[in-house]
């Protein structure tokens, strides 16, 4: 709870210091607090969003998955490809596209608990597999959705409107209802409690009788299938995709989002709500930059040096809590 | 008159919730083994924690040699000569028993190892502790005896004058054991202090010159040798007189846990058949590595049986895992508490919970998670400040009372329990004894692992002797005596 508390202090003040400094007394406008802004950085939230919650599904199992950019590639190229060339109407090319995303997940679980392999090295080489694949299967075409997706976009671009101005992106609702499902899933089911048991101490897990096996194989599952999720949602949203560079790094955003948001990477440790928050910092960061700076060349800087800073402030914060006197 | 070796003076420490030391004096003199007892909880490892750097304590003085000092971290201890040998053994596996004997510490040359020089002097201390291994053999090809032999030497290398040894002989086999006891006394006329930290009476009684009680985190008195008495050291620890335990005959019925043609990895030779009835306690002897533990695991489906039948009141569980021998009513309390039996970080409540929440619905059942965690903790006597207490917390004895907790809580026919009162005191001890007779007495079959033969002898309506995997014989009634299982557990096997 700390966390969070810690978390929405860090975003209010991030908005704070930009709203601040981004005002323009001259034309007496404000770009970060305007509804184009404000939506597009929700859309953002809600995007990477999703994928930061597939990431800490096999992070509270102990393990990581580095493959989700790879996934969100594949849904990203096979969605266009189902809809446009193969003509397939949206339900069947949605549906088939998260059965694929699966599928990879269970591949992994299955890699992962039946053969005793590293997590890692698992979805590493899944990482390199499935984007080299997909830019065989493409010839490194763009994949275009063209016009066949116009009512499907909603999904990505779509916004349900609050005031004349301002509407509430569709991807932010997608992920808030998606973060209450997890937590219920994760808070009040069995299958959660089990989960996080795992992920603190796999071997009592499965000596109390809980199915360790299973449990690991559907985390992945999970996982894979909100990346696919993702990948279509971030080709509704662009309308194509290129295998070379389609969700390059995304990986990377998921699991920086999951564990800001305090996902411990032992396992075992985490909640919905912090994921959500670390994936809305990780978009106001660079949204800052881009509004304060000329550029966004100090972009991946900031960011990384912004985490580090949280990381240590959280560190020195508990030691200090721990050290301090309790009546 | 000079000063001690080593005191400690009005030692506090606190941790949240939680006095754990207070007020705590101790005092080691040269060529002097002194022994720590206490029950669980009583402070003993804090303590002995505080000595070694690895806490610092809230309040009081530690002198060294009449001066003054204030310990900022082990390695700090150790470079004062202070070395604590943990409980749990802190080698690492993959170093060879040279690289182990000189870590943190490495002879060298500029940035280089003097391997040669370190396998040198690595063969001394390995022959001024008997310990027959080679300089480059891997830790990990050690038995747990001789890894203990190999922390004290380290120890020695490092040119400790205070030892400290936390139940070091919970893993040794009993030459192993008269091995150490033999190495403490040749320490102690050279002029070393010893700080010996053990549940075992016996021992205390056989090596210590002054024995040092705590309870609940204080001093609770001190004996010289020469007042040293069973009951005396029982008075220290619980401050109330315990009632013997009795063997209390039970009635056996029918057969609950049946097993057939059982091999296991471990073992693939050795075939093991069995059968526990209702009523019934059945204690399994024998060495250390004779398969006991690894029979308990099969018979739980922790680990996967070569062959065999395993049937609970007539249903078949082989080979489908610890879930599907939980349902069909057979549970096992392991070997290794803190690995296997709890998830250390969660609360009290959730771990008693665990095993049986499936089972009740895909939601988690709440009021039922409190009614079993209030109920548990007021049954077994579990002293934690509340059911949201963090298990790792707590300590050994009142963990092994959730474990206990969480299995009673899935009614089960036959209990399996290895080395079920490791760690764990007198007090709590008889505690567990009587507990498991009344489970007896209410119909459960109860089958234990022991490697006390005192265990086996107090609370077994029958013992089986293992030995290589197999079961070589039963002892019961008049029969079962301490010289009869050593005698099965120990002859060669013919050939």
């Amino acid at each position: 709870m700390k966390k969070i508390v810690g978390l929405v202090a860090l975003l209010l003040v991030i908005a704070v210091i930009t709203a601040t400094f981004s005002y323009d007394p001259i034309t007496d406008s404000n770009p970060f607090l305007s509804a184009y802004n404000l939506e597009n950085l929700l859309q953002r939230v809600g995007l990477f969003g999703v994928l930061s919650v597939a990431a800490a599904f096999v992070i509270v199992t102990g393990g990581i998955d580095l493959s989700i950019g790879a996934v969100v590639c594949v849904a990203g190229c096979l969605l266009p490809w189902f809809l446009r060339d193969l003509g397939w109407s949206a339900p069947l090319a949605i549906l088939t596209t998260l059965a694929i995303a699966a599928a990879i997940g269970a591949w992994h679980g299955l890699l992962v608990v039946g053969l005793g392999l590293q997590p890692f090295v698992v979805t590493l080489c899944g990482l390199l597999l499935y984007r080299g694949i997909m830019r065989g299967f493409t010839g490194d075409q763009t994949m275009g959705l063209g016009d066949t997706a116009e009512e499907l976009r909603w999904l990505a671009t779509g916004k349900v409107a609050l005031t004349e101005q301002f509407g509430l992106p569709v991807p932010m609702l997608l992920l808030v209802g998606i973060a209450v499902l997890t937590s219920f899933l994760w808070t009040r089911t069995v299958w959660g409690r089990h989960l996080f048991a795992l992920g603190r101490n796999e071997e009592a897990a499965r000596f109390a009788g809980v199915p360790t096996a299973r449990l690991t194989v559907a985390a992945y599952i999970a996982c894979s299938l909100l990346a696919g999720l993702g990948g279509c949602l971030f080709v509704l949203d662009v309308n194509s995709a290129q295998a070379s560079n389609f969700g390059n790094f995304y990986e990377l955003y998921a699991i920086a989002g999951a564990v800001l948001g305090g996902m411990a990477l032992r396992g075992g440790e985490g909640m919905v709500l912090g994921i959500v928050l670390g994936a809305a910092l990780m978009q106001l960061l660079p949204n800052t930059i881009r509004l304060l700076g000329d550029s966004d060349k100090l972009e991946f800087a900031v960011v990384g040096g912004v985490i580090l800073a949280g990381a240590a402030a959280d560190a020195v914060l508990a030691r200090w809590w721990q050290r301090r006197p309790r009546r | 008159m000079t000063a001690s070796l080593l005191a400690l003076r009005g030692i506090g420490k606190a941790f949240p919730g939680v006095r754990a030391l207070q007020d705590v004096d101790l005092t080691i003199e040269r060529g002097e083994v002194v022994a720590l007892i206490g029950e669980n909880g009583a402070g003993k490892s804090t303590l002995m924690k505080v000595l070694a750097g690895v806490y610092r304590p809230d309040a009081g003085e530690l002198w060294l040699d009449g001066a003054l000092v204030a310990l900022k971290s082990p390695a700090e201890a150790l470079r004062l000569g202070i070395a604590l040998i943990h409980q749990e053994l802190s080698l690492c596996d993959n170093l060879t028993v040279a690289g182990a004997l000189f870590l943190g510490a490495e002879l060298r040359r500029g940035p280089f190892l003097r391997r040669r020089a370190m396998d040198v002097q690595a063969r001394h201390w390995l022959l001024r502790l008997g310990l027959t291994v080679e300089p480059a053999a891997l830790v990990a090809t050690l038995s747990p005896g001789q890894k203990q032999l190999l922390e004290i030497a380290r120890a020695l290398r490092a040119k400790a004058r205070v030892l400290i040894m936390d139940e070091p002989t919970s893993s040794l086999t009993l030459p192993e054991t008269e091995r150490l006891f033999t190495l403490v006394r040749e320490l102690r006329d050279q002029g070393v202090g010893v700080v010996y930290i053990s549940h075992r009476l016996g021992e205390v009684r056989e090596l210590a010159d002054r024995v040092v009680g705590l309870r609940d985190g204080k001093n609770s008195g001190e004996l010289q040798r020469a007042e040293i008495t069973h009951e005396r050291l029982v008075g220290l620890m619980v401050g109330r007189t315990l009632s013997a335990t009795r063997r209390v005959a039970h009635v056996p019925g029918d057969a609950v846990l049946q097993v057939k043609g059982l091999r296991t990895a471990a073992f693939p030779q050795a075939v093991v058949e069995l059968a526990v009835r209702r009523c019934e306690v059945v204690g399994i002897a024998g060495l250390l590595g004779s398969g006991r533990t690894e029979l308990l695991r099969a018979l739980f489906g922790a680990d996967r049986a070569l062959a065999g039948d395993v049937t609970i009141a007539g249903k078949a569980t082989a080979g489908r895992g610890p879930g599907a021998a939980a349902a069909a009513g057979l549970v096992l309390l392991p070997e290794d508490r803190k690995q296997q039996g709890l998830v250390l970080g969660m609360s009290v409540r959730h771990n008693l919970s665990l095993p049986t929440l499936r089972g009740r619905g895909v939601l988690i059942d709440r009021a039922y998670e409190a009614a079993l965690a209030m109920r548990a903790i007021a049954e077994l006597e579990i002293a934690a400040r509340g059911p949201d207490q963090i298990v790792g917390t707590l300590s050994g004895g009142n963990q092994q009372k959730v474990v206990l907790g969480k299995w009673l809580a899935a009614n089960p026919r036959v209990l399996l329990l290895d080395e079920p009162t490791r760690g764990v005191d007198v007090g709590a001890r008889s505690e567990i004894y009587a507990r498991l007779h009344a489970l007896a007495a209410q119909g459960l079959a109860i089958l234990f692992v022991s490697s006390e033969l005192e265990e086996v002898l107090a609370l077994a309506d029958r013992a089986l002797v293992m030995r290589q995997g197999a079961i070589v014989g039963e002892l019961a009634g008049a029969a079962l005596t301490e010289a009869n299982v050593m005698m099965l557990a120990t002859s060669m096997e013919s050939r």
